[in-house]
């Protein structure tokens, strides 16, 4: 078992979930009510890392992020050295292609209470962000729970996008699945069998919570 | 003390409207229509949930709802207690909660013990902690009623309140928000698509089509002298007929009325010039079935006979559909006992005579074709 790439998976997914989350919340709420035209095209956009080959995304992030790119420039003067094969690309990638992995358990959470509830919740007095608070959130609960297990577990298989973006920099930018790929490479099988079995196992459990939340949150929002 | 609710609501889309009705504290006013009448988007309006292209909500002197000034005071500020169609309670939350839910006015230690009194006042003590769905629906129905309650509401809104609930504890519950009603004092519009109830619970009946306020009056006055025969159609009334005036007797206090080849004769109408087109209702209740063993005074007024062409039994009641004579293209109905149905040997087919109250008999100008 590579320690420190689990390591560092962990933490990328950690980070990852910390900031998309939040992000996801209100993308998906937006989404849930909003009854703009375009509304279809913003799902599709959300979506596309669901389908898009993970080499095009990496490609992308490359050409956005690298050293001639204004984002990477930018960076490049506001901290002294570029943004790709770094930690933080990785980061930023990852929030990108977990983006659809978050933001729909969450916008199928919201669409799932009904809008009468918002507007006795208005009626009986609460302000938007106390319907938020004490109506909202306690009902979308559980499609906010699948959306960390799916990010969490999502980011610590992603292979093509970390390998393009990150480079697959020892103590940096490998990660677990790349520390796979790695010890397959240098013919050492059982490393690379523990490490995907923790992967598997951990993939399983977040499916199952995410399954099991699901069939609680219907109960929930219709009762 | 509440004050009056007043409502001028106008646009053409994306629903028209053209609705106009005032609804005074200790009131109810029944907003009644077919669906698509524009019922529950007035309710909206008055809530604060939609807002209508032209119009004015008030409470008293307190603008609610006016866009040429650009006053739309928000749905929290409003204090509009609402009792939704599907009852919209909080699934999460137990029934004390809901209920404490909407008690933001009053100080925190306060809300629990006012909650428990609204819920005793409502039937329902003993299942506080009870979630929505381990409810029957006419106890989600009261927790509905007694989470608007709750707001100390200045207007009660109920939507189709008991559309969602068997007929029995419809009954039960309409006779519950009748025996409330004593005790609230502020204006409370009912919508609802169901006649009876608007006639038993509405102090006042305001009939809406197509967005449009028709008439507003007292259940006796929408039921029993509609102002056209649009209205008529739409509070069911029956028994719409065509004539011509034929005569005023203004000693008598008579208006008599051609009704192809049957003289009616009415109160006096003399707005209604002789030899004008007429449409005239007679609702059931003013119908008389005249006995079959012997002749009675009543026989005199309005006599008419014809054709039995149906009876439907409804309980101790007796429907009857009658194929008049002299209108065989029309239905005459009316009710009797079921008893005095069988006793009269009434039969589909069979003859009946009756006669038409002339207290009952509503004279009212013709359809035009915009109508």
């Amino acid at each position: 078992m590579d320690w420190t790439a689990l390591s560092l998976s962990l933490n990328l997914a950690a980070v990852t979930c910390a900031a998309l989350i939040p992000l996801a919340m209100v993308i998906g709420r937006w989404l849930a009510w909003t009854r703009i035209r375009w509304k279809g095209w913003a799902e599709a956009l959300i979506a596309l890392p669901l389908i898009l080959p993970p080499t095009v995304l990496g490609y992308y992030f490359l050409v956005a992020f690298g050293n001639a790119s204004p984002i990477g420039q930018a960076w490049q003067s506001m901290f002294g050295s570029g943004l790709v094969f770094t930690f933080e690309a990785l980061v930023v990638a990852s929030i990108i292609f977990n983006l659809p992995f978050a933001v729909q358990p969450v916008q199928r959470a919201f669409e799932a209470i009904p809008d009468d509830v918002r507007e006795a919740a208005w009626c009986s007095g609460l302000s938007n962000l106390a319907t938020l608070r004490r109506i909202e959130l306690p009902l979308a609960w559980p499609g906010i729970v699948s959306a960390v297990a799916l990010t969490f577990a999502h980011t610590l298989g992603e292979f093509g996008v970390v390998l393009m973006v990150g480079g697959n920099i020892p103590g940096e930018t490998r990660t677990l699945s790349l520390a796979i790929y790695d010890s397959m490479q240098s013919f050492d099988d059982r490393s690379a069998g523990v490490m995907s079995l923790f992967l598997l196992a951990l993939s399983f459990v977040a499916i199952a919570l995410v399954y099991g939340l699901a069939r609680r949150g219907q109960g929930r929002t219709h009762g | 003390m509440a004050d009056a609710l007043h409502v001028r609501l106008r646009q053409t889309a994306p629903i028209p409207l053209d609705a106009a009705f005032d609804c005074y504290p200790g009131e109810v006013l029944a907003l009644v229509g077919p669906s698509g009448a524009g019922k529950s988007t007035i309710l909206r309006a008055i809530a604060g949930l939609a807002s209508p292209a032209n119009g004015l909500i008030q409470k008293d002197s307190a603008v609610w709802y006016d866009p040429t000034r650009g006053i739309d005071l928000p749905v929290q500020q409003r204090r509009v207690g609402m009792v939704f169609q599907d009852y919209a309670l909080f699934p999460h939350l137990t029934a004390l909660e809901n209920i404490v839910t909407a008690m933001g006015h009053l100080p925190p230690p306060a809300r629990a013990c006012a909650g428990r009194e609204i819920m005793r006042r409502v039937n329902l003590s003993g299942l506080e902690d009870r979630k929505p769905r381990q409810l029957s629906g006419g106890q989600r129905q009261r927790v509905a009623l007694a989470r608007a309650l709750a707001r100390d509401p200045q207007v009660l809104l109920l939507d189709e309140p008991f559309a969602a609930v068997d007929q029995v504890t419809r009954r039960r519950l309409q006779d519950e928000l009748a025996a409330l009603r004593g005790s609230l004092n502020v204006p409370t519009v009912l919508v609802t698509h169901d006649l009876s109830e608007a006639r038993n619970l509405g102090d006042r009946v305001c009939v809406l089509y197509q967005g449009r306020t028709l008439q507003t009056g007292e259940p006796e006055e929408i039921f029993n002298r509609p102002k056209s025969p649009l209205i008529a159609r739409l509070t069911d009334l029956g028994n719409l007929f065509s004539g011509r005036v034929s005569g005023h007797d203004r000693a008598g206090g008579l208006t008599a009325v051609d009704w192809r080849g049957v003289t009616v004769h009415t109160h006096h109408r003399p707005e209604f010039a002789e030899g004008a087109a007429v449409a005239w209702v007679v609702p059931p209740a003013f119908v008389v079935l005249h006995r079959g063993d012997r002749q009675s005074r009543g026989e005199r007024e309005n006599p008419a006979a014809g054709t039995v062409s149906g009876i439907r039994l409804l309980g101790d009641t007796a429907m009857i559909s009658m194929s008049p004579e002299n209108d065989p293209d029309t239905r005459l109905i009316f009710s009797v006992a079921a008893h005095t149905a069988r006793r009269n040997g009434i039969e589909i087919g069979g003859q009946v005579s009756i006669s038409l109250l002339a207290e009952g008999v509503h004279l009212m100008h013709p359809e035009t074709p915009a109508e």
